[in-house]
């Protein structure tokens, strides 16, 4: 194999051509090997300041000559744990220590391009992408390791951050073949990767790395910034959906000692040395606002199916399976309602942003900093590439951080002052002004054949969301539709999006046509499954809880099974519902749950029991109240999330499949839950519920 | 606006604020203590949670010049490097996800611990009424059971 021919124009097909170019004019030797060309940076004049091109090593990893290892990866941290897995696969691949190892993520001047973190993508996509960098990057330290040392590559190895030469007894540490330059060379898409029954570092529950951090208070979130100078931003926000701005009179605010007051259109802003005086600011200003009418919780959900868009025109299979439905004596409708619910991340929406004449920097907890930087970029008309978004490890997220709102009030405010200014949003003004996981309506309609098979299933979502709509069953005639509608409240993102209404209503089905039967639900789901992953996880499920063994007096079984993106769980609930008192208690959970490969145990445990709690109160009382777009539970003594003593004992079988690609496990966990716990009350009860959230006051008054 | 002298952290601090603005804002604005986080403002998340003498104390929702002249700990005193074992079991036990309620959750369950050596169950959830988001609780018990182990 040749490795110093000089690169032709027709050896640089893979090599964009803004990189060729900057490779010629830096004057850097180009190596062509059999499947890619390589190109060493040699030049000084390869800084920090050169941006190299997407599918470059050098914007994934770069070796320092000091031997640490720095990767560079768009996505971010919001308490998944990928700061720690991810840098676990480049550890396997590159063969280095993980304490070598400091990711750079969610740095839009640092990092490559990254649509954003979220879908579960981060593990089955980003992570694959960082081991073919990892491994590209070994596989050329060992070709120029084997030139520098004059030996053939194949007498080679590496281990610990070292290029190993048994016969010689010597060691090349990786820092010392690259000298800190950049490693210009394109990724080998065909490297062989490590198989993932011969991990020895992915695969194994490496704990949270800069975990200490988080012990000691010293993590600093973006709302435990601060600069030099900087002050303190407010906005005035409207009382209620759909109210527009009359008139303000800011001479109150204006005139309090070291306050700004920032006016541009509807927008009113106050700026304040502490975040005190800024909250007092802002009351002291007077507003005048419009309201126009608005709809009620009590009529959302004939709202949106009135709101609903036109759907497609029938194909004949929605005529057909109503036609099987029709036909059929053992049928069944339901009609499944799903309120609003808020992500609730502890810490709120948080911006600090600094302009440096037309330069600007924000650093905010967003999951899209690529996407807020193009928000940022649109608000001042200034080009992309005048704007850096850093995005430090955040207070969580759960699909709630999408967008940049506090970045651009921040960063409006920091331009009219001309100072650094920090904007943390409220608790309140989370819960309001946010977005919220869609409300849904739902309905199923399904019927049997004689022979207890499934003949037709009819199913329409208005506005929730399609995630997770597909009927995982064998059914005769089936015609599915996701209706969008208009959304009264601002709506978005939410961990697993529609799936859970999704399979809620149809797991909820699913258990009402077993019982119709009188067959035992579990094995009226296996027999009409075909997917047998989720066969595999069900019948897991069942054997670790116990499935058919007998149950105390007023308790209840249920149990239920979903997938998302290549991720299965099923679900199996214990109930109890004690007449005297008339409380519903959850006496445990259990689920298993298969997602390939798994490259972090303990992590990945933790992310599936949180997603299970997550799913816990949606299920039984996390609901957004409001009224005439007032939101009236804009708190947490009024709006219930899971705290402790909701917490029932959880048992979770991780299924792990070294023979299938690794998926994301941040949001199917969160689908078993709901429907687990309703058909567990169904069983104890015989009370059938069709509501998320079930029992927001109690059983009794349902 | 007042001189209010403070004890935090067995550090003296003067500072120049308005007496009834909360604890919190005080610790994070004005001494630069950030580890105590805002989470509600109204006392019912824990994120703020700070001791005032042995009391565990939610920052948010108490005036600055009630505490005057009284011990107060925040993460930050509760060890110089993370070495307190109750933060020394949450490593262990590698509870955090996005630790954003952590160092409530820690302050918290060092007054617990202070006061009832070996809770049981009950007496934790009847205690720690901190919540966590991201669904740590069970990590969180187990590393209280650790640190109660060593303590």
């Amino acid at each position: 194999m040749d490795k110093s021919t000089t690169a032709t124009l027709e050896n640089t097909a893979t090599i964009t051509r803004r990189n060729f170019f900057r490779l010629l004019g830096g004057g850097v030797a180009v190596v062509v090997s059999q499947s890619c060309i390589y190109g060493w940076a040699d030049s000084p004049a390869v800084g920090k300041d050169l941006t190299v091109d997407d599918d470059s090593i050098a914007a994934w990893i770069h070796i320092h000559e000091d031997g640490k290892v720095s990767v560079f990866t768009g996505k971010v941290e919001v308490g998944q744990n990928i700061r720690t897995s991810l840098a676990q696969v480049v550890a396997e691949e590159l063969f280095v220590s993980i304490q070598r190892i400091t990711m750079i993520m969610g740095d839009t001047l640092m990092t490559p391009y990254d649509a954003g973190t979220f879908g579960s993508r981060s593990i089955p996509y980003m992570g694959p992408q960082l081991r073919k960098a990892a491994a590209s990057l070994r596989k050329a330290l060992l070709e120029k390791a084997a030139k520098a040392l004059k030996v053939p590559v194949e007498s080679l190895r590496t281990e610990a951050g070292e290029i190993v030469h048994d016969a010689s007894n010597s060691t090349l540490p990786y820092g010392s073949l690259t000298r800190g330059e950049k490693l210009l060379l394109p990724i080998d898409e065909e490297v062989a990767l490590i198989a993932a029954d011969s991990w020895t570092v992915a695969g194994t529950s490496v704990p949270k790395v800069n975990g200490h951090d988080f012990v000691t208070g010293k993590h600093q979130y973006t709302s435990d910034m601060a600069l030099p100078d900087m002050v303190y931003g407010k906005i005035l926000r409207a009382p209620a959906y759909g109210m527009t701005l009359v008139a303000a009179d800011i001479e109150k605010a204006r005139t309090i000692p070291g306050v700004t007051v920032v006016e541009a259109g509807d927008f009113i802003g106050v700026v304040a040395p502490d975040p005190q005086m800024a909250t007092n600011a802002l009351a002291a200003i007077s507003v005048q606002w419009d309201a126009s009418p608005q709809p009620s919780k009590a009529d959302i959900f004939s709202y949106l199916k009135e709101n609903a868009q036109q759907g497609r025109e029938d194909d004949g299979t929605q005529r057909e399976t109503r036609r099987v439905f029709d036909a059929s004596e053992n049928r069944l409708e339901h009609r499944v309602e799903v309120q609003y619910i808020a992500h609730v991340p502890l810490e709120p929406r948080a911006a600090v942003a600094q302009w440096d004449g037309s330069q600007l920097t924000v650093w905010t907890g967003t999951q899209r900093p690529f996407g807020v930087q193009e928000e940022l970029a649109g608000a001042f008309s200034v080009a992309k590439e005048q704007v850096r978004v850093i995005m430090p490890d955040t207070g969580s997220a759960y699909g709630g951080k999408h967008s940049g709102e506090a970045a651009v009030e921040a960063a409006r405010l920091a331009k009219a002052v001309g100072k650094a200014v920090k904007v943390v949003w409220t608790r309140e003004e989370e819960f309001k002004w946010a977005y919220f996981r869609p409300a849904g309506l739902i309905e199923v309609a399904a019927a049997l054949d004689s022979d207890g098979s499934i003949a037709s299933w009819e199913f329409h979502n208005y506005n929730s969301g399609n995630a997770g709509i597909d009927f995982p069953y064998r059914a005769r005639t089936k015609h599915i539709q996701y209706h969008p509608s208009r959304t009264p409240l601002k709506q978005g993102s939410y961990r697993g999006l529609a799936a859970t209404a999704n399979v809620f209503a149809i797991e909820c089905m699913m258990d009402d046509l077993a019982r119709q039967l009188r067959v035992d639900p579990l094995d009226f789901r296996l027999r009409q499954l075909t997917d047998e992953r989720m066969q595999a996880v069900l019948e897991t499920a069942a054997e670790r809880f116990g499935w058919k063994e007998a149950k105390a007096a007023g308790h209840g079984f249920g149990i239920a099974c979903g997938f998302v993106k290549n991720s299965y769980i099923a679900t199996c609930a214990e109930v109890a519902y004690d007449r005297s008192d008339e409380q519903l208690h959850v006496i445990r959970l259990v689920a298993a749950y298969d997602c390939g490969a798994i490259v972090n145990p303990k992590h990945l445990e933790n992310q599936v029991l949180g997603a299970i709690l997550q799913g816990l109160g949606g299920a039984l009382f996390e609901e957004i109240d409001f009224r005439d777009g007032r939101i009236l539970n804009p708190t947490l003594s009024s709006y219930r999330v899971p705290r402790f003593s909701d917490i029932p004992p959880l048992d979770i079988v991780l299924i792990g499949r070294k023979d299938v690609p690794s998926a994301g496990a941040g949001e199917t966990p969160i689908v078993g839950t709901a429907p687990a716990i309703r058909n567990a009350i169904a069983d104890a009860t015989g009370i059938k519920l069709h509501k998320l959230p079930m029992i927001p006051q109690g059983l009794k008054n349902n | 606006m007042a001189t209010l002298k403070l004890t935090v952290n067995r550090k003296e601090y003067e500072v120049d604020a308005d007496p009834q603005m909360p604890l919190l804002w005080v610790l994070r604005d004005f001494i630069g203590l950030t580890g105590t986080k805002f989470g509600c403002g109204i006392a019912q998340c824990g994120a703020c949670t700070v001791h005032v003498g042995d009391a565990a104390v939610r920052s948010c929702s108490i005036p600055v010049e009630s505490v005057v002249n009284q011990p107060i700990t925040t993460i930050e005193g509760l060890s110089d490097d993370g070495s307190h074992p109750v933060q020394q079991a949450w490593e262990t036990i590698d509870v955090p996800q996005c630790g954003y309620c952590q160092a409530g959750q820690i302050m918290t369950a060092v007054a617990l611990l202070k006061q009832n050596p070996n809770p049981t169950d009950e007496d934790i959830n009847a205690s720690m009424t901190n919540i966590c988001r991201c669904g740590t609780y069970n990590r969180i018990k187990k590393a209280i059971r650790l640190a109660a182990e060593e303590v």
